[in-house]
């Protein structure tokens, strides 16, 4: 099978702990994809420095997660790498699904306007792993990448973690603080601990092949159920950057991974799809089982587990690497605060009740997809089929069908960080959500919402009003930046000049009414965004105690017990 | 809200069942199963409200169970 693309080869130098010295950390990782690199470039950008240990020296070989979902993109923007992955990745909004030999719908998902990340783009990982790479070495004096340093054992304590790391130059051990465990859905330290993780197993298999091919093909995502190519299976195919074909095919439970993979095979498969006179070069092809599993906790002493090594999912749904990222994000806020000794040790805990969460919505949801790919008997695939059927015909039918649900990030229903919700608001960014992007102006330049909302405790304040009301906001808002040093105002304007003289503030337009419609914001309202944006607090009338208390709660400086803080009120 | 509608609803059951009967008696069991379940799914949509479908579902389900209790262990 030839491979064109050139995978990246890094460096290993000889660790300094082979000949002696450094050997604590505050902060060890271990994985360098997507969610090891994401939390080592975000503690990074907190003054937070990281060692990251991987066991290769290369990316991910093989394209591995494909679908990079909109929020995953704007928490990348943040990181500062969101257009390197927008300029390579491929954007498509047009999905069709075809049974048996027709096409009995389209999905056209059209972006929400005013958004500057599109709701998805087509990526293969190793380009995303190596711009985090890029992204990373440029943070020399806080993290620190070695190649090819396998972690081979792990003693885990109350107040930190000894690690003995095997290298091509020797083996050394060193002890840190934090742990965090982002070695894959194979990774090891879950065993060195004891810790299974649980959940469903499916029992067929997926090949799954990346393609070249130069020949036209439109920028859509087609998933076949029962095509005659390959038939009482499902196939998928979709487009990646490099003239690349993600193709997958169902196969029988009793198929022989060995087999399957061998090329001829593969090729065989791939020709009947594509066509017999079509050329095309086989990139890479691997086959996989279906599963769905977590760790119970996420949180073990001082270790923590993320990506793949805490949750993995089936991949219609794009809930993997999405997920993963969107955990790593959760995390390092809450990580660096605690190292910084700006927050107690216990918010640490929200990460895990808020990110099993986000596992379990994951899992539900590729699980779901999974299912009506593959019905488990007769009678539920008749249902199948039937919402099939019907969904050419009649459009109530295309809701019941499921090949992979877009991505959507989790909104942490209940979190003990959140304040209790003023109900005048409609529900669409309650406390918890994640937040939405909108064009804005300051000072006349086109800017965009999110990146005025940045990594800080953001309070976004309509600051349309006047006279007396105006005068009273400024003397609240005022309290609040004078109590809380780790705080940013973002003003809507035209604001008056007692708001404007506002230290650590930025006024900013409106224009178009976007952040002021997804919002419902009214003169005097306000949001209190989490520094990874999610919302924590929303108030029609601003009171500099509420806001104060609001932020404490979000830092966990109120978190009673561990107990509250691991807990997490379902539905609320 | 609206709960499960169990009393006689229909404008004329009679005619409906006559009709039901009509759409399967030349049909064998897999088109017939077919047909059930593009039924199904059409009515789940006009009843739209998803606890009136899981209370139907359950209602559905409960009486297979309580038959399978009335016969007893030992019946086969």
């Amino acid at each position: 099978m030839v491979s064109r693309h050139e995978y990246p080869v890094y460096s290993d130098t000889p660790p300094p702990e082979l000949s002696g010295g450094g050997h604590h950390r505050r902060a060890v990782i271990v994985g360098a994809g997507p969610a090891g690199l994401t939390a080592a470039i975000d503690l990074a950008r907190q003054g937070v420095a990281s060692l990251v240990l991987d066991d290769n020296q290369t990316v991910g070989v093989g394209s591995r997660a494909i679908c990079f979902a909109k929020r995953t993109l704007e928490i990348f923007d943040r990181l500062g790498c969101g257009q390197a992955m927008l300029d390579k990745g491929v954007t498509w909004q047009v999905g069709k699904v075809f049974f048996r030999d027709r096409e009995v719908y389209r999905i056209n998902q059209r972006a929400d306007q005013g958004h500057r990340m599109p709701a998805v783009v087509n990526l293969q990982q190793h380009h995303c792993e190596a711009y985090l790479v890029n992204r990373a070495q440029q943070f020399p004096s806080h993290i620190e990448l070695r190649w090819k340093n396998e972690v081979i054992a792990v003693d885990s304590r109350s107040d930190g973690t000894a690690l003995t790391v095997s290298t091509p130059d020797g083996t050394y051990s060193l002890t840190c603080e934090y742990l965090l465990v982002a070695d894959g859905a194979s990774g090891g330290i879950r065993d060195m601990l004891g810790l299974t993780s649980r959940g469903q197993v499916f029992k067929d298999r997926y090949l799954i092949a990346d393609v070249v091919m130069k020949a036209d093909f439109p920028t859509e995502r087609w998933f076949w159920f029962d095509p005659p190519f390959h038939p009482n299976q499902s196939a998928l195919m979709h487009r990646l950057p490099d003239d690349v074909l993600r193709i997958e095919f169902q196969l029988d439970a009793q198929a022989d991974p060995e087999e399957e993979k061998k090329e001829a095979n593969v090729r065989s498969r791939v020709q009947a799809m594509l066509g017999a006179d079509v050329p095309f070069e086989l990139e890479w092809a691997s086959v996989y089982t279906f599963c769905c599993r977590k760790i119970d906790r996420f949180v073990h002493n001082q270790v923590l587990f993320m990506g793949e090594a805490a949750v993995q999912v089936s991949p219609f749904g794009a809930r993997g690497a999405n997920g993963g990222i969107q955990g790593a994000e959760n995390l390092s806020w809450k990580l660096g605060r605690v190292i910084r000794g700006e927050a107690p040790a216990a918010l640490l805990h929200t990460y895990d009740s808020e990110r099993q969460q986000g596992a379990a919505e994951d899992v539900l949801h590729a699980t779901r997809a999974a299912e009506f790919i593959r019905p488990r008997t007769s009678t539920i695939r008749a249902f199948r089929d039937a919402a099939l059927e019907l969904a050419e015909h009649y459009p109530f039918a295309r809701a019941l069908v499921n090949s992979g649900r877009l991505s959507r990030p989790c909104v942490y229903e209940g979190s003990p960080l959140s304040t209790d919700d003023d109900p005048s608001f409609p529900p669409l960014m309650h406390p918890g959500s994640p937040p939405q992007d909108a064009p804005v102006t300051v000072d006349g330049e086109k800017m965009w919402w999110l990146h005025l909302l940045g990594d800080h405790f953001c309070l976004l304040v309509d600051g349309r009003m006047e006279g007396v009301s105006a005068l009273r906001l400024a003397t609240e808002l005022q309290q609040v930046l004078e109590e809380t040093p780790d705080l940013v105002l973002r003003i809507v304007g035209p604001v008056p000049d007692a708001v404007r003289r506002l230290p650590r503030s930025t006024v900013i337009h409106d224009a178009n009414g976007y952040l002021t419609v997804r919002h419902d914001l009214r003169p005097g309202n306000g949001y209190l965004f989490r520094p990874d944006q999610h919302v924590a607090a929303r108030w029609r009338e601003l009171r500099a105690d509420a806001i104060i208390e609001a932020i404490k709660r979000s830092n966990g400086l109120t978190l009673k017990s561990l107990e509250e803080s691991a807990r997490v009120q379902p539905g609320a | 809200m609206s709960s499960l509608e169990l009393e006689p609803n229909f404008t004329d059951a009679d005619a409906f069942y006559a009709a039901l009967a009509e759409v399967h008696r030349d049909c064998d069991d897999e088109t017939s199963r077919q047909i059930n379940a593009r039924l199904i799914l059409i009515l789940a949509n006009q009843v739209g409200d998803q606890s009136l479908l899981e209370e139907a579902l359950h209602v559905a389900a409960e009486i297979k169970h309580q038959q399978a209790q009335a016969r007893g262990p030992n019946t086969p």
